[in-house]
């Protein structure tokens, strides 16, 4: 499976009034191609910071490093590109962008042309006062401005119709609030599909909406995820949705990594006492006794010096408070499978 | 009626009508007709001294509108409402204050909940100073401690402002205010979905604490069916303004009868066992 998206030692750190802190702290992770990685954390846990340091959306003044990795299709050149053999094949790999390092005007490009995001709330995400075929057009026209106008529609109404949006053309010539949630989440991934990423980051698309939507949306992804080869990062915290979409997984807990592995091994089988908390803590059907997690996240000017979960944690010694534990695999699990704790060994 | 029941609930009924005006008309689907809508449509149930009653449904099914009704913040078109035989919806002056401090209610959003410029201790405290007014600054203010204690936050948050907490212990103070006045029955709007998943798990196991601890009736109100299996002796499943499925949680969770019901258990995404 060729890699479409790789992170290496991706760090943000934010400046405050008690220095620099890290929302996200050393993110290391591969996306391959037609692959779902979801990746699970609690607010705080820095999954949404990772997402728009992706995008290149981080805050103003937040310090990038390391490297996150965009396999591009090959540039197809300028205007000039025109002269060139029409046969040439339009999507040779190229190395690949950093998108910790792009410049400005190149981020335009890759933004939408090839990586793109969904939000958790669709209303706050499209312009209330833009008729949504607009809205969409403009994501269109932002890579091709010189398409034809009736093209442009065409291709907006195909997206729509791809996002399964009943009455394409209807809606197209409708507001935002004329919208049901769903409809809205359906109008935004066409919004975001419209100009060709190949890679789509989702930060909770389903958390504001009604389960039975919530269903849909889901399968939604699953199908355009299956027709366009298309690469998911989704970002959720509930171990549920991961469950139904996910092939891999990767835990968040104070701007870390903490357990990643393929996600039925890891749901069935966690390493690390945080996922099995989590998982022991999400209400279920069943009606199993919960068992909480006490304690609350560590702020991040207050990390301790060892590892970030150990204050919470039923099963610290006196080990975990010395450093923080690298990721290692698990013994007895699948290779890929990880953890960051010093129990796992 | 029931003698023995602690609420019971006839036939409550609760329309709005759509505002007219160009604005109003251009929302929502063009293909809808314009008109009331139904809140809530024909409710009735009745609870028992103990009980834990979840409640549960989509957004717009008029769960939230129930709540407020049973908490008279807003007054039912129709229908009827008996708090151990009193009659509850009718109540007026003095009969209503002494029922209030009977009934009281946890909040969704702990933060809108709180007043911001108010002292945790002045916030917790305030139904005393209302409902017992003959108690001195002291004796209120030794009420509150225990209660923040009760709820697991301590003493040294009464004198410390909503913004110094996180949203879970925001719950907590709102479940302190809401306890306080140690009320027979809470009624608890989605107590728990503005809340981490770990948090969240803290507050239900702090509620059914609490419900032990003080022979709460309890009515739980949440969209998510998980949350609502957690806690629920008994389950109403809310469409479009009516209980369409009520039964023991087992029932309804394990052989659910309406198909809204099957769609909604069908829709949960559940983790792997």
């Amino acid at each position: 499976m060729a890699t479409r998206l790789e992170a290496r030692g991706l760090t943000v750190e934010l400046p405050t009034r008690a220095g620099w802190v890290r929302p996200v702290n050393e993110v290391s992770f591969t996306l391959g191609e037609g692959e779902t990685l979801g990746i699970v954390g609690e607010s705080g846990s820095g999954k949404t910071m990772l997402a728009l340091a992706l995008m290149g959306l981080e805050p103003p003044g937040a310090r990038l490093k390391g490297e996150a990795w965009l396999r591009a299709r090959a540039a197809n050149g300028n205007g000039s590109s025109m002269a060139k053999p029409a046969a040439q094949p339009a999507a040779i790999e190229s190395a690949g962008d950093n998108l910790l390092t792009a410049a400005r005007e190149k981020m335009y490009t890759l933004r939408g042309g090839e990586i793109a995001m969904i939000f958790q709330e669709p209303m706050t995400a499209l312009n209330p006062v833009v008729r949504i075929g607009a809205q969409i057009d403009e994501a269109i026209r932002a890579h091709e401005p010189r398409l034809a106008r009736d093209e442009v529609r065409r291709r907006t109404l195909q997206a729509l119709e791809r996002a399964a949006v009943p009455e394409p053309a209807m809606r197209a010539r409708q507001y935002p609030h004329q919208l049901s949630g769903g409809l809205r989440q359906r109008a935004m991934i066409a919004m975001a599909l419209a100009a060709g990423p190949r890679v789509l980051i989702a930060d909770e698309p389903t958390t504001a909406l009604d389960v039975t939507v919530q269903k849909q949306i889901l399968e939604l992804l699953a199908t355009l995820r299956r027709d366009l080869q298309l690469s998911l990062l989704f970002i959720t915290h509930d171990f549920g949705v991961v469950a139904q979409i996910a092939d891999r997984v990767a835990v968040m807990y104070a701007g870390r990594v903490v357990e990643e592995g393929p996600a039925s091994e890891v749901l069935r089988h966690p390493r690390h006492p945080y996922t099995e908390g989590l998982l022991r803590a999400a209400p279920r059907l069943a009606r199993e006794k919960l068992v909480a997690i006490p304690g609350t996240v560590p702020p991040l000017d207050a990390l301790p010096t060892g590892c970030a979960f150990a204050p919470r944690c039923a099963r610290r010694v006196a080990e975990c408070d010395i450093a923080m534990p690298e990721l290692i695999h698990a013994s007895g699990a699948t290779e890929s499978h990880r953890a960051r704790c010093i129990l796992v060994r | 009626m029931a003698a023995d029941a602690l609420l019971e609930v006839r036939d409550l009924r609760k329309s709005y009508a759509i505002a007219a005006g160009v604005i109003h008309r251009a929302k929502g689907d063009p293909s809808t007709a314009p008109g009331g809508t139904v809140g809530v449509d024909g409710v009735s149930f009745s609870l028992a001294p103990g009980e834990t009653l979840g409640i549960v449904g989509e957004s717009g099914c008029g769960k939230t509108t129930l709540a407020r009704i049973l908490l008279r913040l807003i007054e039912p078109d129709s229908g009827e409402m008996r708090f151990r035989g009193q009659d509850w919806r009718g109540a007026r002056g003095a009969d209503l204050r002494a029922l209030r401090r009977r009934i009281q209610m946890v909040f969704q959003d702990p933060i809108a909940s709180l007043n911001a410029r108010m002292r945790v201790g002045t916030i917790v405290g305030e139904p005393l100073a209302i409902h017992e007014p003959g108690l001195s600054r002291a004796e209120r203010t030794a009420r509150t401690a225990q209660m923040l204690e009760a709820v697991g936050l301590g003493a040294e948050a009464l004198d410390r402002y909503p913004h110094e907490f996180s949203g879970g212990q925001r719950q907590r103070i709102g479940i302190a205010r809401a306890l306080i006045l140690r009320p027979e029955l809470v009624v608890a709007d989605e107590p728990v979905s503005a809340l981490d998943v770990s948090i969240g798990a803290q507050i239900l196991e702090l509620l059914d604490r609490l419900r032990r601890e003080f022979s709460l009736t309890l009515i739980l109100i949440s969209h998510s069916l998980p949350v609502v299996a957690q806690l629920a002796t008994r389950v109403s499943v809310m469409q479009a303004g009516k209980f369409v499925e009520s039964g023991t949680a087992d029932q309804v969770l394990q052989a659910p009868q309406h198909p809204y019901t099957q769609a909604l258990i069908a829709a949960v995404p559940e983790i792997p066992a």
